[in-house]
């Protein structure tokens, strides 16, 4: 097995072993539960566009207290020289932390599928927008981990890591809705950064090329940082 | 391969404008246990930080095993054990799982991975262990465990930072005996403040202070770089003035200086410091003889490796 695979087990381990994946994933099932509930009765319409609009938003308080301690504990606690010295390359490091990451947000992703097939369940759910959503769900999920392994890498306090992914995601959500202050000229720019404007077309069923570069490059550009963030205890 | 298992050529270290590691330069080869000496913060730990490629050099080089640590980090990570300082371990592990996870990450083979982590972990004391949660283990198993993942892939170098701290004085002699077992086929370098412990483990001793290597040899050679001596004299009353004594004992030849201490009823007791390598042995009896003392106790006290680890860091802390 790689050694990026030996540490995403490891971390995954950790996640289950410890109280983090007992508060993260049940408060997320609760919260989007609730939203998707109150939505389907109040405004009595079956589908699954509310859940998906208020996950961007949802998305930055979560990730973030699911990434903060998976490089900065390493540091504190000074195993990240025990994990550094083994045979491993940098970027391995980091791609098992995000993989592990990545597995639970996935593991919380799929426990709202139940809302789905509610859904499905009260009348024809429109299968485009339902695949596009979890699709552009994971899709953005995988930014908001990236970046938050990257604020990870670069302190060695998980709370400041918790501060600066919430932060990082927050102005990316931000300039979506900025757009309309903005002169037309940098709209389009502002917009493409934006976080959610991606993944609004996705959700709509419309899977863009665009939108997905969008997610993978803010994905890989987090994770090249992240390396470069470990790998500078080598010139520093 | 050749008998050099480390060769460190001019290594440097600065942490911003701190030169931890002022060029160093040493090589090692198989067989040998080298303790690393020196007072805290002289540089120990920051050396074998480089060695083990979780820091690079400022300048100069460093091989081991014929693997450039900066160009050939992974080839060097894989041929050695590594024992950081303060056993950095995940604490949410138990033991066996944490073994399982050091040998997956070195890609050990599943199949003899359970077999090896038996092997090592008996060998470390691990037995009763080995399903607690490393939280749960005492500084001295933490100690071991750490030890037993350096081992797991039987490496031909092994690198320890301070592998007896925060043991007790039997854990100590079992891991000392250890060391020199595995001492025997493979290269293991340990950093230790701790004097006898070098004594008791170590083939070669280099004694590093202020970033700088200060001296290199075996235990005997640099206990006799230490010149000169300290001499021990008891010689019997029989009504001769004890300052009388004192001052033909300090007329010697080669005599820095000649003290009174305390010593039993009807002796007189004398402690001489030697200049030079001098042996004062014959001079002393010459003058008992002459002066018809009844000698009843003559000693020569040899430099011990603390008086030598003292000068040698002193001066230099002097001079910077």
């Amino acid at each position: 097995m790689s050694p990026a695979l030996v540490i995403s087990r490891r971390e995954i381990r950790t996640y289950f072993n410890s109280p983090v994946a007992y508060i993260v994933v049940p408060v997320f099932v609760i919260v989007t539960g609730y939203l998707f509930f109150t939505q389907l009765f109040l405004e009595k319409q079956a589908d699954l566009r509310g859940f998906f609009n208020i996950m961007p938003l949802l998305f930055m308080f979560i990730i973030p207290a699911i990434t903060m301690r998976l490089l900065a504990d390493e540091k504190s606690s000074g195993t990240l020289e025990l994990l550094i010295t083994l045979p491993v390359r940098d970027w391995e490091v980091v791609v098992g932390k995000f993989l592990a990451a990545m597995t639970l947000l996935c593991t919380a992703i799929g426990l709202t599928l139940v809302f789905a097939f509610t859904v499905k369940s009260m009348g024809p759910l429109d299968r485009g927008p339902a695949i596009g959503g979890y699709l552009g769900l994971i899709l953005m999920g995988g930014a908001y981990v990236g970046i938050g392994v990257m604020a990870s890498s670069l302190t060695r306090n998980s709370i400041v890591s918790f501060i600066v992914s919430f932060a990082i995601c927050f102005v990316l959500y931000l300039l979506g809705k900025l757009t309309q202050f903005l002169p037309s000229s940098l709209q389009g720019l502002v917009n493409y950064l934006s976080i959610d404007s991606h993944f609004e077309n996705i959700g709509r069923g419309v899977i863009d090329t665009r939108d997905v570069i969008y997610y993978l490059s803010v994905t890989t550009v987090s994770l090249l940082i992240a390396t470069l963030s470990l790998e500078s205890r080598r010139w520093r | 391969m050749s008998d050099v298992m480390i060769e460190v050529d001019g290594l440097t270290k600065d942490y911003g404008p701190t030169r931890a590691v002022d060029g160093v330069s040493f090589s090692v080869r198989r067989g040998e246990v080298l303790g690393f000496l020196g007072p805290n913060g002289a540089g120990k730990s920051t050396t074998m930080k480089m060695l083990t490629c979780f820091l690079s050099p400022t300048s100069g080089r460093a091989q081991v095993a014929g693997h450039d640590v900066f160009d050939e980090s992974l080839e060097v990570r894989q041929r050695l054990g590594y024992l950081p300082e303060d056993t950095p371990i995940y604490r949410d592990m138990t033991v066996l799982e944490f073994l399982e996870f050091a040998a997956a990450m070195r890609g050990m083979d599943p199949q003899e991975a359970p077999e090896r982590i038996k092997e090592v972990g008996l060998r470390c004391g691990l037995g009763d262990v080995a399903g607690k949660l490393v939280s749960e283990l005492s500084k001295g198993f933490r100690q071991r465990v750490g030890l037993a993942q350096a081992m797991l892939h039987d490496p031909d170098i092994l690198i320890l930072d301070e592998p007896t701290s925060g043991l007790d004085p039997n854990q100590i002699v079992e891991i000392r005996s250890l060391i020199k077992e595995i001492g025997r086929e493979k290269t293991v370098i340990l950093s230790t403040h701790i004097l006898p412990e070098v004594q008791a483990t170590c083939s070669r001793i280099l004694i590093i202070s202020g970033g700088k290597l200060v001296a290199d040899g075996t235990p005997d050679s640099l206990r006799a770089r230490e010149k000169g001596g300290r001499y021990r004299v008891v010689v019997e009353s029989n009504g001769v003035p004890k300052e009388a004594i004192r001052d033909r004992l300090a007329s010697l030849t080669g005599v820095a200086h000649c003290e009174m201490v305390a010593g039993e009823e009807g002796s007189h007791s004398f402690a001489l410091d030697a200049s030079a390598a001098a042996d004062l042995r014959k001079p002393i009896f010459r003058a008992a003889v002459d002066n018809r003392w009844t000698l009843l106790e003559l000693l020569r006290e040899s430099a011990s490796l603390e008086d030598v680890f003292r000068n040698l860091t002193h001066s230099e802390k002097g001079n910077s």
